[in-house]
C-alpha cells in the first residue's frame, strides 16, 4: 500500500434515466504503482466496505488492448499521458493531494449505463453495417504471399487496424464526431486488396450508420488524434472522405 | 434527423462547406487586389478605375450573385454543422482540458465565422449597399463614374469603424488559418510530403490576406493615403 491521498470527484448515475452529478469521494493509501483502475478498486472496496453502491466503471483485458477501459480523467480522455489506456495511466502522473476529476464519456451516442459505464454498441453498429469483407475464410485458406500487398499499404492497414474502438475519439473531440474510429475501420480494409471490391459500398453505409446514431461532424479539429490511445492518424479520416467522395459521385 | 440532398451526410456537409469556403477564399484574392489600389496614393483615381470594371462589367456582377450564394450556403451549412455537434454532446464535461489536445481557433470556427458575420453586415451597410443600391456620388467631370474612394475616406476618417475592421480582420485571420487547411483534410486531401505544404500556405495566406486588408482603413484613418 502506498501513501497518496487524493480527492477524486467521481460522475455518479444510478441509471441511464437518472440526471447525474459529481460527488467528492476522498481516497488514501494509493501507491503510485498503481494503475488508475487499481485505485478505483481500492475507492471500491472502501466504498463497499461502508455498505453503499461501488462506482462502475469499464474495463476488461487491463493491458491496453481491448478498448474496454473508458473515463475523462481531468478533462482529457484516457487522463493526461499520450498513447494509454486508463489501465495504462499509473498514480505516478498525479501527486499527493491532487484532485482528480472522473466523467464518463460524454457522447449523446454513449448513453450513460450507470456511473461511468456507457453503451458504445453504436460503434458495433457502425462495424456490422460494412466494417468486414464478404469472403468466407473458413476452410479455403490462401497462402498469404498469393497476393502481393505493398509493404508501405501492410503498414498503414496495420495502424489503422490497431484501433481499438474504445470511443476516446468521439469523447475528446468538441464535436461528438466518431470520423477517426469510423476512418480507421474503412482504412483498415479499403488499403488491402480483399477489402477493396467492397470499398465502395462500405463507405457510403458505414458513414450512413455513423450518422444515424447521432454523432457530431468532423471539423479536423485534430484532439482525437491527440488523445487516441493507439495514435490513429487524421490521414485516416482524409481517406475516408475520399472513399466516400469517390462513392457519392460514383454510385449509380 | 434525415440527411439527405443537398445536405445529406456529415460528409456531404463538409464537402460543401471545403469547397463554398475555398471558393470564398478566391474572393479574397480579388477583393483584396482590387482594394490595394488605393495605395498606388493618386488620390483614388486607380481604385475607382477598378471599382467601375467590378461594378459594371457583366460577367463580374454575374458572378456577384455566385458569390452570395456561396457565401449563403457556407452559412446556412455551419449552421446545419454546428446544430448537429451541439446534439451530440448534450451533457458537457464538468472539466475539459482543451489545450491538451487541441488549438482555441481550430474548434471556435463557428463563433469566429459569426463574428465575421456581424461584420460583413457593417462592411456591406457601409459601401456594398450604397455602390449598389442606394448610389453613390460620381466623380467630378466623369459621369456614370461612382467616387467610392470618396466613401472609404470618409467611413475610415472615424476610430470606431477602423477599429471594428480591424477586430474583422482579427477574425478572419483565425478563421483561415484553420478553415484554410482544414478545407483540402475535408475533401481527403492529406499527404506526407503536401499537408505541411498547405499548412505553410495557408498561415501565410491568412497572415497577409488579414493584415492587408486591416492596413487598408489603418492607413486611411493615420493620412498615410493621399
Amino acid at each position: 500500500m502506498g501513501n497518496m491521498k487524493l480527492n477524486l470527484k467521481i460522475w455518479r448515475q444510478a441509471g441511464p434515466n437518472d440526471k447525474g452529478q459529481m460527488k467528492d469521494y476522498p481516497v488514501s493509501n494509493v501507491s503510485e504503482d498503481m494503475s488508475f483502475l487499481e485505485m478505483l478498486d481500492v475507492l471500491n472496496d472502501d466504498i463497499v466496505r461502508k455498505g453503499e453502491d461501488p462506482i462502475a466503471f469499464d474495463h476488461d483485458c487491463r493491458e491496453g488492448i481491448c478498448g474496454s477501459c473508458s473515463l475523462f480523467i481531468n478533462g482529457e480522455a484516457h487522463g493526461p499521458g499520450k498513447g494509454i489506456t486508463t489501465c495504462q495511466l499509473h498514480m505516478r502522473r498525479f501527486k499527493d493531494g491532487d484532485t482528480i476529476h472522473v466523467e464518463p464519456w460524454r457522447s449523446a451516442a454513449f448513453p450513460v449505463i450507470k456511473d461511468l459505464a456507457t453503451n458504445r454498441g453504436a460503434f458495433d453498429r457502425i462495424q456490422a453495417a460494412g466494417g468486414f469483407v464478404s469472403v468466407n475464410t473458413s476452410g479455403n485458406l490462401v497462402d498469404g504471399n498469393a497476393v502481393p500487398i505493398p509493404k508501405d499499404d501492410a503498414d498503414k492497414a496495420f495502424d489503422a487496424a490497431t484501433c481499438i474502438g474504445c470511443g476516446a475519439c468521439v469523447a475528446s473531440c468538441p464535436n461528438g464526431s466518431a470520423m477517426l474510429f469510423t476512418a480507421a475501420k474503412v482504412s483498415q480494409l479499403s488499403l488491402l486488396p480483399q477489402g477493396k471490391p467492397e470499398r465502395k459500398r462500405r463507405a457510403l453505409a458505414m458513414v450512413e450508420q455513423m450518422d444515424k446514431e447521432g454523432f457530431g461532424n468532423c471539423s479536423a479539429i485534430g484532439a482525437c488524434e491527440v488523445e487516441c490511445p493507439k495514435n490513429i492518424s487524421l490521414e485516416h479520416i482524409a481517406r475516408l472522405n475520399r472513399e466516400y467522395l469517390a462513392a457519392t459521385v460514383t454510385k449509380e | 434527423m434525415a440527411r439527405t440532398g443537398l445536405f445529406g451526410s456529415s460528409l456531404v456537409k463538409k464537402y460543401w462547406m471545403a469547397l463554398t469556403g475555398l471558393f470564398l477564399i478566391s474572393f479574397l484574392v480579388v477583393h483584396a487586389t482590387v482594394n490595394a489600389m488605393i495605395f498606388f496614393n493618386d488620390g483614388g483615381v486607380t481604385f475607382n478605375e477598378a471599382a467601375h470594371f467590378m461594378g459594371t462589367n457583366p460577367l463580374i456582377r454575374a458572378m456577384e450573385f455566385v458569390l452570395f450564394a456561396g457565401l449563403i450556403l457556407h452559412i446556412v451549412d455551419g449552421l446545419i454543422l454546428w446544430s448537429q455537434n451541439r446534439a451530440a454532446r448534450p451533457v458537457k464535461y464538468a472539466m475539459e482540458k482543451g489545450s491538451a489536445n487541441r488549438s482555441w481557433y481550430s474548434a471556435s470556427m463557428g463563433i469566429l465565422g459569426t463574428l465575421l458575420l456581424l461584420f460583413l453586415m457593417l462592411h456591406l451597410w457601409h459601401f456594398w449597399v450604397k455602390s449598389r443600391i442606394t448610389g453613390l456620388r460620381e466623380i467630378e467631370g466623369m459621369p456614370g463614374h461612382d467616387n467610392l474612394y470618396i466613401e472609404m475616406v470618409e467611413v475610415f476618417a472615424h476610430p470606431v469603424p477602423v477599429v471594428l475592421y480591424v477586430l474583422g480582420c482579427f477574425s478572419l485571420f483565425w478563421h483561415l488559418l484553420h478553415g484554410f487547411q482544414s478545407a483540402f483534410q475535408s475533401v481527403g486531401i492529406n499527404h506526407k510530403r503536401y499537408t505541411p505544404i498547405i499548412k505553410m500556405v495557408g498561415a501565410g495566406f491568412s497572415i497577409v490576406i488579414s493584415a492587408l486588408f486591416a492596413s487598408m482603413p489603418v492607413s486611411m484613418y493615420l493620412g498615410w493615403i493621399k
